[in-house]
């Protein structure tokens, strides 16, 4: 889910920059809002393990691979403006050290995969557990939470994809971008994630939740009572 | 740091050493890169020619560390293996540094 440089027209890549930096500047400001120094640890290593988890390639035998992310536990631990940071840094780190995503597409990848799913997994996963705090509703909700954000991440990741071939072509007609359209490019991504990439990352948001939970259930964000919280603060 | 937060790190330093089962298993399985990253020359392969705005645009930034990878594109396994569990090190390493950094920019003043 890694956006290259090349791949991306300006017209796409330019407007996602724009994005990203509106919700980074928003990020920024609702966790100054709520950062406590007891968290600080707990959100330096959400950003390493989103940098790890992303390192596990997972293949499909013969095909292509692929990994989780970890912004659907990150965003349950810690909430999705905090997740928003986390693994935008990662993925700033990632391209511009191990070459790993574009440095014209860190504003893409960065709204794929660090404000997309975060969100989607932040709702999904209120959805889902409706008035349960603990048990298997939690469990499942964490899994769907996860499993729904990573995979549709990637289902924008290949609209943005598709819509290349449509916006910038050659005078021979022969694409200057991404090269494939939204018939090929959107089922590619939207398939490989729905069919396992979503589901590890599901099984990974479920199985460190139900951990952080017996461990720790006081600073699991997702549990907290936010409207206290504040009055205290 | 807590006792709890002591076995998270554990946690993160076996993911690191761990992080090798990341490349060598994809190769086990024959399975190549992810959807729409594929390098040059395996586009050239795919679609017979590079789109030259790729073309043009793929040369924007050299990455110190393209791949994950500290040596050339042809080291032996044995490097790859060392590279990427140094590389994760590197990567947990800035990461949490960076974090850490805008966490304490952010916390003052906040009264928290």
């Amino acid at each position: 889910m890694h956006i290259p440089d090349g791949y991306l027209s300006p017209q796409t890549y330019i407007p996602l920059f724009g994005a990203s930096l509106a919700a980074w500047s928003l990020a920024l400001k609702k966790v100054k809002e709520e950062l406590s120094a007891k968290q600080v640890p707990y959100l330096a290593m959400a950003a390493a393990f989103s940098f790890l988890i992303q390192m596990f390639n997972i293949p499909i035998p013969g095909g292509t691979t692929g990994h989780a992310v970890g912004a659907g536990i990150i965003t349950i631990l810690l909430g999705p403006w905090t997740a928003v940071l986390a693994v935008s840094v990662v993925l700033i780190i990632q391209a511009m050290i191990f070459g790993d995503g574009g440095v014209t597409a860190i504003g893409a990848n960065c709204f794929n995969m660090a404000v997309v799913i975060p969100f989607v997994s932040h709702y999904v996963f209120k959805l889902a557990k409706g008035g349960s705090s603990q048990g298997r509703r939690v469990s499942v909700a964490a899994f769907l939470a996860g499993y729904t954000g990573l995979s549709v991440g990637a289902i924008i990741t290949g609209l943005e994809f598709g819509i290349q071939p449509m916006i910038a072509a050659g005078a021979d007609g022969r694409p200057l971008y991404a090269p494939y359209p939204l018939s090929i490019a959107v089922p590619a991504m939207a398939l490989e994630h729905l069919l396992l990439f979503g589901i590890i990352e599901g099984m990974v948001t479920a199985l460190l939740l139900k951990y952080f939970l017996k461990n720790e259930p006081a600073m699991v964000y997702a549990f907290q009572d936010r409207k206290e919280s504040q009055a205290h603060a | 740091m807590t006792g709890f937060q002591k076995k998270l790190v554990a946690g993160l330093i076996v993911m690191a050493v761990l992080s090798p089962l990341g490349i060598i298993i994809p190769e086990a399985f024959h399975a190549g890169d992810a959807w729409g990253e594929w390098g040059k020359d395996t586009l050239k392969e795919l679609l017979g020619f590079v789109p030259e705005g790729l073309q043009r645009l793929s040369a924007t930034w050299t990455a110190p560390v393209p791949d994950y990878n500290f040596g050339s594109g042809e080291s032996s396994l044995s490097v790859q293996v060392f590279s990427y569990i140094l590389s994760a090190l590197v990567g947990i390493a800035i990461a949490a540094s960076v974090i850490y950094l805008i966490s304490r920019l952010l916390r003052q003043g906040n009264g928290k």
